[in-house]
């Protein structure tokens, strides 16, 4: 415990530290922009309220990537698994209200096909990975691509308004959406669907057989093969699990914010799970911070973008030189460490 | 024959770096960062370009970008070749910190809507210009490199197997981080020709995948220069058919077109299968 307070404030500096030196290199004024970021992420309950709802995909986005990585398996294809989930949610909203369903209903199902469309998206690149090897981040990164360009078409074709000429789809009815609080704020029950994935994912990664599974075979796929565990058939079913919580961030963007799908549905929120779930340890205790961490930061840098150049850009930044800094940090430590002979990567 | 030609401005952004790529993946070292080296380069074309006086600015574009690569894929080594640290991590980490560098410069210069930028090209003759002959004579001499020569086969040593290159006298970590600098070089030229050559222009993240495309193609074409270059002929290939296609109307949608590129180097890498390429740990 007192190792993981260390790890805790030392982390919580350097990000801080990352944070000033960022807009320092930017040439923005430090003190004046800290303070427009801290202003757009807690200054009023519109600012409270923009941090939480960033908050919610970033987790369950970052989730997504670290039931896949603890498996072994490098999914860099959050941000393709976002979005098919979000048009299969969006399909099935189109045909259910069509026939009138009860509203309660389409909710369900639209979160239902969102979770389905990420987990059968991220299954494919686990099942081309265990029957062909290929390569999974190349294939993952290669289906993003894809996946958007459908998303494109899609909008501007069979799920396009009807009587419009804009490429997006029907507006969903208030009904549908989730619940808000606050109807001036953004503020939505969507946020409580990412709470309870990351306390799910967390009972399931390690307190259930399955997921001492998945971690063995992605520390090491040679001792589950010999005690008679298929690693394939585990890879691909953390996979379809990884892809359903990025399919889940796409059904909370979708049913909380947006309303509706056009070609701009994905706010790189697949991609930037990625650094999240790293900083976060790979632990969903761990993710809850440093999505609350990021979350901040985005609402904040919107506010910033108002006044300054520096916008959500900016955020990658920050989060490479963590990633950086952390790994850095990491393989020096374990390098002073005495080892064996050099060994091929 | 004159198609060809006419492929390859397509085809070099690619084709630069893949073959940078492939003498990195044969010391044992897969770049992930590959697509994030090519945006920053890139974006040094427009910047070398814009800034600097008349006759130095496409030289001058050109050798930033270079230099961008060679600073990028050498830093990024330093955490996975001398630390040791997770390829795929780093690699993210760069692609991620050159979307963010590159956004944030861009939009300060230019706005956020960002201008219509038109930029000089380099000049052609009979459809070739310099950087298209370089290319041409890079892939015999790639071969080269790593076929006949004794570091080509202390790199490929180091790839197959670290420990006997490490107990012939090699230092292991110095033949990748040579190996990485000249792949970075590549992809700095790849990226900034796609601003100097192929398009005369910059958009935000206006390599679009062509870096990952890059990793497939190596794994598609067996690490051998050739055959690399045919597959980067063909996504060449692919990409300008895909503009010309937009520009005179298909009966196909528009948006199939432009993922063709990322479907076909899928299926080759469905379709060669089987390990090839360099495993990751």
């Amino acid at each position: 415990m007192k190792h993981r307070i260390a790890t805790f404030t030392t982390t919580t500096i350097g990000l801080i530290a990352v944070l000033v030196l960022t807009l320092a290199v930017f040439g923005l004024p430090v003190g004046p922009s800290l303070h427009l970021i801290v202003q757009g992420a807690f200054g009023d309950k519109y600012g409270v309220a923009r941090t939480i709802v960033r908050i919610a995909p970033l987790l369950l986005t970052g989730l997504g990537v670290t039931v896949a990585w603890r498996a072994g398996m490098y999914n860099i294809g959050g941000e393709g698994q976002f979005v098919i989930g979000g048009l299969c949610g969006a399909w099935t909203a189109k045909v259910l209200l069509s026939v009138h369903a009860p509203a309660w209903a389409v909710s369900i199902l639209v979160i239902a096909a969102c979770a389905a469309g990420g987990a059968g998206f991220g299954a494919l690149a686990g099942w081309l990975k265990a029957k062909r090897e290929v390569n999974i981040v190349i294939s993952t990164i290669l289906l993003n691509f894809i996946a958007l360009q459908v998303l494109s078409w899609a909008v501007a074709g069979p799920l396009r308004q009807r009587g419009s000429t804009l490429p997006w789809t029907d507006e969903l009815p208030q009904a549908v959406m989730f619940y808000r609080p606050d109807r001036t704020s953004d503020l939505h029950a969507g946020v409580l669907l990412a709470l309870a994935a990351a306390f799910a994912l967390y009972f399931v990664l390690f307190r259930s057989r399955w997921g001492f599974l998945v971690r063995l075979v992605g520390v090491n796929p040679r001792a589950a093969q010999v005690s008679h565990i298929d690693p394939d058939r585990v890879q691909v079913a953390a996979m379809a699990l990884s892809g359903a919580l990025c399919g889940l961030a796409g059904a909370v963007q979708y049913l909380g914010i947006s309303g509706q799908l056009s070609a701009e549905f994905s706010q790189n929120w697949g991609f930037l799970g990625i650094p999240v779930a790293l900083l976060g340890g790979l632990h969903p205790a761990g993710l809850l911070l440093s999505a609350s961490y990021f979350g901040t930061l985005l609402a904040g840098t919107a506010n910033l973008a108002r006044f300054s150049e520096g916008g959500d850009t900016l955020v990658y930044v920050i989060q490479a030189a963590a990633v950086l800094g952390l790994a850095g940090t990491r393989s020096y430590l374990s390098s002073r460490r005495p080892s064996g002979a050099v060994e091929a990567a | 024959m004159n198609e060809i030609i006419a492929v390859l401005p397509y085809a070099a952004p690619v084709a630069y770096a893949a073959l940078g790529e492939t003498v990195g993946e044969r010391s044992g070292v897969i770049n992930i960062g590959l697509e994030g080296t090519m945006l920053l380069a890139a974006y040094g074309g427009l910047i070398g370009a814009t800034h600097l006086p008349g006759a130095y600015a496409l030289p001058g574009g050109l050798a930033l970008a270079c230099l961008l690569g060679v600073v990028l894929t050498v830093g990024s080594g330093l955490f996975t070749i001398v630390l040791r640290a997770d390829q795929v991590v780093i690699g993210t980490a760069i692609n991620l910190l050159a979307l963010g560098v590159t956004g944030t410069l861009f939009r300060a210069e230019y706005g956020h809507s960002g201008k219509l930028l038109s930029l000089p090209v380099l000049p052609r003759f009979a459809g070739f210009d310099v950087i298209l002959v370089v290319l041409l004579l890079a892939v015999p001499a790639v071969w080269f490199l790593l076929q006949r020569t004794a570091w080509g086969l202390a790199v490929r040593s180091t790839g197959e197997y670290a420990r006997a290159a490490e107990a012939a006298g090699y230092s292991v970590v110095r033949l990748r981080m040579q190996a990485a600098a000249f792949g970075g070089a590549m992809a700095g030229i790849g990226g900034g020709y796609l601003v100097l050559g192929t398009t005369g222009g910059f958009t935000e993240n206006m390599t679009s995948g062509r870096g990952f495309v890059a990793i497939a193609l190596v794994t598609f074409g067996r690490l051998n220069p050739w055959l690399v270059f045919g597959a980067a002929l063909l996504i060449g290939y692919l990409d300008a058919l895909q503009l010309r296609l937009q520009a005179t109307g298909a009966a196909v949608p528009r948006e199939l077109l432009i993922a063709l590129p990322y479907i076909v180097a899928l299926v080759v890498l469905v379709v060669v299968g089987k390990k090839r390429g360099v495993r990751m740990s």
